[in-house]
């Protein structure tokens, strides 16, 4: 059973701040979905191989080569802070 | 072609022959007919559609996004250009839901993380039709990140079901479900993770079609859930589902898991379905079916046998557990996708951070509604250190369970036939409160997702005033079977498009609906000329 903690922990590590009531909705909540969710373990998938998708998937490679790319402006059009043609971001913690 | 006619609409000054053309029935086929026929201009189809926009939007409130401007030049242009540019699509208006990037043009996702976004590139499906030439009309809202069975949780507005205007249009392609069903685009594109075509096709009374995993590529539809996204068409007819189907599909570099389908798709002529089996699976008749809804799905089963085909009983036995390993798979995904919305590169970012740490978590945490908040968190959860092998090992297995069961059904049958959600148009607000009520939506229509089949739904009939949705499933890369079977079907059911426009908006209640909604982007224009260039 999935506690308040748990869901803070886990909100930690999703980079989610969560304000202290939503916690608490979010407990209750992920409790029943994840009660549905434990049908599975009503299967014996000992035997079982998993599939992580559906097609054959094949290694796509293209050739070492350069190639025009984004340029360095457009990269930037749409970042909520720039300074010298980077990212902005505030210190690390 | 009346070559006075034509002239006229080359220099923009064809007066309207709008007689009996009617937004509500019209098909891409008849309106390509005309136009190529000379009867309508680009221009006059698409004021046709501006005109119903300007009529029932503030109704229905499909799109987030309207080009009218744009859409008014680019079909003059079309007109002017008809020669060079009488390429299949040419002059035919189309909406595009609004999790596909459009160059030139704001694309939120219905998210306020995406409030501002100013894509530098094109959606490769997308592009695909604007070199076909088409118009685009706007981008329509969505849940959140394609998150809902109900657009219900969009961050910037509830769109109503034009057949009751109370009722969801179904989601998470809601906005162009309702866009088509309003007679507010002649077709859209949309996106289908676990039935976001199918079902808001069958709420809203249109078909809609989710192809194989990998015939259409994903480069540019903002990742919800990799292996099980695919973008498809929501149409008024069966036939123009196959005909902007053939202008999606294809190889592209751009997409590591896009294939070639093994044949073109074509356009459907068939009137009968001699020879054809069809297995009807009773796991999804046992999930809670309306009984308005079964009465139409038997009634369409028997036209099936009328048109000379069989139905046959058959069983899918981990029907029951596919909705518990897509809660697992698509919330996995979805929680590895949307890490790189953080504030740094893109979008919505928190007022003064203190430092990065708080710039990640208060940016994710403003910037993100409940419904996707819930699911990152099932998906971290699920791949968290001591549950990997209880929750995202498992649903792996399961989805192989599943694979399994259509494999083995489809050595019997050539298709499979349900319900494709088991319930009519609900009421709006009625599920926002309960997300495991709201999942169950997506029951019948989520086991195609987790094979990668190809399924499309189209309307059977009406229950209580409100559309029901037949659904049809075939093996990987049947689309040609699928659509011709359809059409068949759909020939024989004979539905009327048009909605009612019934009952009343609801606006959003309190139900973790915030109140510091941000404002939808304005109208813009853009030039897909230059974007295509």
């Amino acid at each position: 059973m999935i506690s308040e903690d748990d869901v803070r922990y886990v909100a930690k590590l999703a980079r989610l701040r969560i304000e202290q009531d939503e916690a608490t909705r979010m407990t209750g909540e992920l409790a029943k979905i994840l009660a549905h969710i434990d049908k599975m373990s009503e299967l014996d998938l000992a035997a079982v191989p998993p599939t992580a998708h559906v097609l054959d998937v094949v290694n796509v490679t293209r050739e070492d080569k350069e190639r025009p790319s984004l340029p360095r402006e457009e990269a930037l059009r749409n970042a909520p802070a720039v300074s010298d043609e980077c990212f902005r971001v505030p210190r690390m913690g | 072609m009346n070559s006075d006619r034509r002239r006229a609409i080359e220099r923009g000054t064809g007066d309207a022959p709008l007689r009996g053309l009617d937004p509500l029935r019209l098909t891409a086929r008849d309106a390509k007919r005309l136009l190529v026929d000379g009867e309508i201009s680009s221009a006059e189809l698409t004021k046709v559609y501006l005109d119903q926009i300007a009529a029932v939007e503030s109704k229905v409130r499909a799109y987030i996004l309207h080009t009218p401007d744009n859409a008014a030049k680019y079909s003059t242009k079309v007109d002017r250009e008809m020669q060079a540019m009488r390429g299949p699509l040419a002059g035919l208006p189309i909406a595009v839901k609004d999790n596909m990037v459009t160059e030139g043009v704001t694309t939120t996702c219905a998210s306020k993380m995406l409030h501002n976004y100013q894509p530098v590139y094109t959606a490769t499906a997308v592009r695909q039709v604007w070199e076909d030439h088409v118009v685009m009309l706007g981008k329509t809202n969505l849940d959140e990140f394609a998150m809902g069975s109900s657009t219900e949780n969009s961050a910037y507005q509830v769109t109503a079901n034009p057949w009751d205007l109370s009722t969801v249009p179904g989601g998470s392609s809601g906005g162009s479900a309702a866009a088509v069903a309003a007679g507010e685009a002649l077709w859209a594109l949309g996106s289908d993770t676990g039935g976001s075509i199918r079902q808001p096709a069958a709420l809203c009374g249109i078909v809609g079609m989710k192809p194989t995993y990998g015939a259409v590529s994903r480069y540019g539809l903002i990742a919800f859930a990799s292996s099980l996204d695919q973008i498809g068409p929501l149409t008024r007819s069966v036939y123009d589902c196959a005909l902007l189907l053939q202008h999606l599909v294809g190889h592209d570099p751009r997409d590591a898991t896009s294939v070639e389908l093994p044949e073109p798709v074509a356009l459907p002529t068939a009137e009968r379905l001699d020879g054809l089996r069809v297995g009807v699976p009773s796991e999804y008749l046992a999930v809670g079916i309306e009984p308005g809804v079964r009465a139409r799905f038997d009634e369409t089963l028997a036209r099936i046998e009328e048109l000379g085909g069989a139905c046959v009983e058959i069983s899918l036995p981990h029907t029951e557990y596919a909705l518990p390993a897509y809660y697992i798979i698509a919330p996995a995904e979805a929680s590895a996708n949307l890490a790189r919305f953080d504030g740094v590169r893109y979008g919505y970012r928190c007022a003064d951070p203190v430092d990065l740490l708080d710039l990640y978590e208060r940016t994710r945490g403003e910037g993100f509604g409940p419904e996707v908040k819930r699911r990152i968190m099932i998906g971290t959860y699920a791949l968290s250190a001591g549950y990997y092998d209880a929750y995202y090992g498992r649903a792996q297995k399961v989805r192989t369970l599943v694979r399994r069961d259509f494999d083995e059904a489809f050595a019997g049958v050539d298709l499979i036939a349900s319900p494709t959600t088991p319930t009519v148009a609900f009421k709006a607000g009625s599920r926002t409160s309960d997300p495991l009520a709201m999942y169950m939506s997506d029951i019948c229509t989520i086991p195609a997702n987790l094979a990668g089949l190809p399924a499309l739904s189209i309307p059977c009939g009406l229950s209580d005033g409100l559309p029901v949705g037949f659904q049809l499933i075939g093996p990987a890369f049947s689309e040609n079977r699928l659509l011709e079977a359809a059409h068949a079907l759909e020939g024989a059911i004979g539905f009327d498009t048009a909605p009612t426009f019934r009952g009343a908006r609801r606006e959003r209640d309190a139900n973790g609906w915030r109140a510091d909604w941000p404002a939808p982007p304005g109208p813009i224009t853009f030039s897909p000329e230059d974007a295509q260039s």
